[in-house]
């Protein structure tokens, strides 16, 4: 989870560095290249990236691809190997585990990804418009994201998942649709802080149309705050949907993902197909580390304070 | 002897970006029952050398050097000797009584919890004696309001209840830090006007902290000057007004707009004060100062006496300073301070 | 303080409502449901649901007959799958037991997360602090269906010491507990030691602490309540985040509770389990909310009620 004071107290800098004068983001840079952790993590996002994209050239077999020799005694052949070019071993099916993780790899990522980059887009301007606006709409606004919050999201998202099919486009709207919740109510509150300042007077008092203020005084002061929740945000939708998976009730075979790849070797982990397991939980530990740590620097960087 | 001594005082606080020396070879001496003031602009370290008297400092802040009250010594003191003269012969009032008061806690709990601590008071009894010195610093209907939280006070009244809060064990030596920076004006003066009546009628001794040389002029028998960490000036509080013998006191002084001066004539110091990180190796104000020499760069000049009571640190001739105004030179404006930023960071720990 | 519950409630009231009002619709609107007649469902049932809901009743009445049942009789009507057994039947079955372990989970998080996490923050940079860091980064990236199988893996499977799954006496406990509350207990841990750290820099500490008041006071009597403040605004989401988990820990360990039925009722597409389980964790979550406004209203006396 993302602790919300240490936003607040994030927002409050971001708004006191404008008000100053003074760019926050060139210090920033300099304590961020300073923090180990978050440098190091920043190299494993990389690689896992690479990963990612160019790891199907390196696989000796393709995903879909059932080994025949190794079918149905994956304990005793489907171990690593690098003679029958199964790197991280198979599956109970005998596809190669290697080719399997980066395609889990690559829908695990999308979904951290784009759920985040719907999160950021809605969240911002439906955020920045409520405290822009203010007065009832406000109210209404932030209302309703009450009691959104109030309703248990995950239960709501695999009954529609159930009820209208389960499918990659479902699973992101889903994901997507719940996860701005937070992010504009911090977007909000910056907004509001911001909105009294001289330089958004200014520009009202010189007729610049309202909407026009947000995209282009507000929604650049926010900067700061969104990337780091973005950063923080990616792992959380990359938990949400390796929860769902792990359920049986997200990406469907052949398409596959940590959470399903992990449930899959938690399954058979009893008949000593450990490798199963291990794999992915490494990709799924090592990138979620990752994230974290670069989203703490960055926000460190920008927040420095000695937490 | 004097009340509290002080020497060679240094305070430095650690943080992400280096090292800031915030206080730097500070010697005082406080006589029984006098009243100093401290004077400078925010950064100046005033704050941070009276947190250091007291053990307060954040914890990134290291303090060496020596601090003897009546005769012993107190700085980095063990916890349990600090907190027998926290409060029971050194007391402080701070700066800000909105945040400076527990917000959770009713005045009544925060000022008995006092008495009950140094005094051994029963709670009921401590609750009575904390409403009479409520009534002794003109809260009207103490008994009734005692029971209340800070935030049900206005901002004058909460630092009534401070003030009282701190006299509650009537202590040797009460240090106020600004404590009238958060006040509109009118209540600042209500406030001040206390302070003085009450050290006379309790016969403590008050270092006084505070930007404003105005409220040094009514209520103080001497006057340092700070800046950068350092004394610039110290002296009884007429001559610093009539006789100013630091460029850095003239310049105060000039800044203070006057009713029978032409607004226009207001004259502010040219720069900003030094980045406390990179400590200049000379004397801090150097860079400000209208009467530069080469040498004020290269080594702080002593704190010098040059008359009964008076001292003061700098180069430049007695004579020159006091002719006035040297043309002033234009400045290529210093990095921005960071000692704002870094009590900030201090105060997160 | 009544006032301002009741003013809570009548925000609680409405989004409960709403939130039933749109389960039947959803359910309503599901293709291959029972009120779509696209699937042969048994006699029995298709009796069952036409007693509860009136099939052939206009949509708005169902509506009504179904917020009534609920709200009135507690009743989320017969089960689309099983033709003896009500939505229920099956609560009463499953719900003592996910309040069993995720009760004990949730107060465990809740006392070993704040003391852990002050202890970490009174000694910053000391082994303590270093734990507490260490092990809240490390729950971050193990959430419940990470740990479910590596203690499976490590208690069960190699050094045999605790059962793998079923339900019964506290040795059955162990693992459900301790895979559902770790993620909470580091989240807290961090939550308490940052608020307590930003706390013990505050101005009011160090008036405190002018005051000659021994360390252990000034962290008792005056930095507790404001640290804690943080915490229990957490309490909320780790309310609902925890009911979430117990989904994992009931797959897992088979400990038999509404987890269970959720998620099977989720691949049966029995959809009147599904929205009988929903309505209760966001009426329970709801009522949690509440509570949790309350105890923050008590601890900071700014909040006017």
């Amino acid at each position: 989870m993302i602790d919300t004071q240490q936003m607040q107290s994030l927002a409050a800098r971001m708004t006191e560095a404008e008000v100053k004068g003074r760019s926050p983001w060139a210090d920033a840079r300099r304590r961020f290249r300073r923090n180990k952790a978050a440098m190091v993590s920043l190299v494993i996002l990389i690689l896992v990236a690479l990963f990612a994209i160019f790891g199907n050239s390196l696989a000796g077999w393709s995903n879909e691809e059932m080994d025949f020799e190794v079918m149905g005694n994956a304990a005793t052949m489907g171990m690593p190997s690098f003679a029958n070019g199964h790197y991280f071993g198979t599956d109970d099916l005998g596809r190669d585990l290697f080719s399997r993780t980066v395609q889990g790899t690559q829908v695990s990522l999308m979904v951290g990804l784009i759920g985040a980059g719907i999160a950021v887009i809605v969240g911002t301007l439906y955020g920045a418009t409520a405290g822009y606006v203010g007065g009832r709409t406000d109210a209404i606004m932030m209302r309703t994201v009450d009691i959104l919050l109030a309703i248990p999201y995950m239960f709501v998202l695999i009954l529609l998942l159930v009820i209208f099919g389960r499918s990659m486009s479902m699973l992101f709207l889903g994901i997507g649709l719940i996860s701005w919740l937070e992010m504009s109510r911090i977007v909000r509150g910056q907004t509001l802080s911001l909105k009294n300042r001289e330089f958004i007077e200014a520009a009202r008092a010189t007729g610049v149309p309202g909407w026009k203020i947000i995209i282009r005084h507000i929604v650049p002061n926010l900067l700061g705050v969104v990337a780091v929740y973005a950063t923080l945000l990616v792992p959380l939708m990359i938990l949400s949907e390796s929860f769902i998976s792990f359920l049986g009730l997200g990406v469907q075979e052949p398409l596959t993902s940590w959470g399903a790849l992990i449930s899959e070797g938690a399954g058979t982990m009893n008949y000593g197909t450990l490798w199963q397991l291990i794999f992915p939980l490494f990709f799924f530990c090592i990138t979620l580390f990752a994230f974290f740590f670069v989203g703490d620097g960055l926000r460190d960087a920008l927040d420095p304070k000695d937490r | 002897m004097s009340l509290l001594q002080i020497r060679d005082l240094n305070v430095r606080f650690a943080t992400t970006d280096g090292e800031v020396s915030a206080v730097n070879g500070i010697n005082l001496d406080v006589a029984r029952g006098e009243t100093l003031g401290i004077v400078g602009e925010s950064g100046s370290g005033k704050s941070q050398l009276a947190f250091s008297i007291m053990g307060l400092l954040a914890r990134n802040g290291r303090a060496t050097g020596s601090v003897r009250f009546d005769g012993a010594e107190i700085l980095n003191a063990p916890a349990p000797l600090l907190n027998k003269i926290r409060a029971e012969r050194i007391a402080m009032v701070f700066q800000d009584p909105m945040t400076s008061l527990n917000p959770y806690m009713r005045v009544s709990d925060q000022m008995a919890e006092v008495l009950m601590l140094h005094k051994g008071m029963g709670k009921a009894q401590a609750v009575a004696e904390s409403a009479r010195m409520l009534d002794a610093v003109k809260i009207p209907d103490a008994k009734g309001r005692i029971r209340l939280y800070p935030h049900e006070f206005s901002g004058g009244m909460r630092q009534r209840v401070m003030i009282a809060m701190a006299l509650l064990c009537r202590p040797d030596l009460l240090i106020a830090d600004e404590p009238t920076t958060a006040l509109d004006v009118t209540v600042q003066a209500q406030i001040m006007e206390l302070m003085a009546d009450l050290q006379r009628e309790f016969g403590m001794a008050m270092i006084l902290i505070t930007h404003d040389l105005g409220v040094v002029a009514g209520s103080c028998e001497r006057v340092m000057v700070m800046y950068g960490g350092r004394i610039m000036e110290r002296a009884p509080v007429d001559p610093i007004f009539a006789d100013p013998a630091h460029p850095y006191t003239q310049g105060l002084l000039a800044a203070i707009p006057r009713v029978d001066q032409k607004g226009d004539q207001l004259s502010a110091i040219p720069g900003s004060p030094p980045n406390m990180t990179h400590p200049p190796a000379g004397c801090p104000f150097a860079p400000r100062c209208a009467y530069v020499m080469p040498v004020c760069g290269q080594t702080m000049p002593p704190l010098d006496a040059f008359a009964p009571g008076r001292e003061r640190a700098c180069y430049a001739s007695l004579d020159v300073v006091r002719k006035g105004h040297a043309p002033q030179p234009d400045l290529p404006e210093p990095a921005a301070a960071d000692l704002d930023e870094m009590q900030e960071s201090a105060h997160d720990h | 303080m009544f006032g301002f519950i009741l003013r809570r409630l009548a925000v609680a009231i409405p989004t409960l409502l709403l939130l039933i009002v749109l389960s039947f619709l959803l359910m309503h609107a599901a293709p291959g449901g029972p009120f779509t007649q696209e699937r042969a469902l048994p006699p029995q049932i298709i009796a069952n649901l036409n007693a509860k809901y009136g099939l052939d009743e206009p949509l708005w009445r169902q509506i009504i007959n179904y917020v009534w049942g609920i709200v009135a009789h507690f009743d989320f009507g017969p089960s689309f799958v099983y033709p003896d057994r009500t939505v229920n039947q099956i609560i009463a079955a499953g719900f003592p037991v996910t309040l069993t372990y995720g009760g004990i989970a949730f107060v465990a998080a809740v006392l070993v997360g704040v003391s852990l996490g002050v202890s970490a923050a009174i000694r910053q940079n000391s082994w303590v602090d270093y734990l507490a860091v260490g092990t809240s980064i490390g729950a971050q990236v193990l959430p419940n269906f990470v740990m479910a199988p590596i203690l499976v893996l490590v208690f069960t499977l190699w050094l045999g010491w605790l059962p793998g799954g079923g339900w019964g006496g506290p040795i059955y406990w162990i693992m459900p507990v301790v895979a559902l509350s770790t993620s909470f207990m580091a989240s807290i841990a961090r939550i308490t030691r940052s608020s307590m750290l930003e706390v013990l820099g505050s101005n009011h500490i160090r008036t405190a602490r002018a005051k000659g008041l021994s360390e252990s006071k000034v962290i008792l009597r005056h930095a507790l309540k404001p640290a804690l403040l943080p915490v229990i605004s957490y309490l909320g989401p780790a309310f609902v985040t925890m009911i979430t988990g117990s989904v994992v820990v009931d797959m897992y360990f088979s400990t038999g509770g509404i987890g269970r039925s959720f998620v099977d009722s989720a691949l049966n597409r029995d959809y009147a389990v599904m929205m009988g389980i929903t309505i209760l964790v966001g009426a329970l979550t709801i009522l949690f909310s509440l509570v949790v406004d309350v105890l923050y209203a008590w601890i900071d006396p700014k909040i006017r009620y």
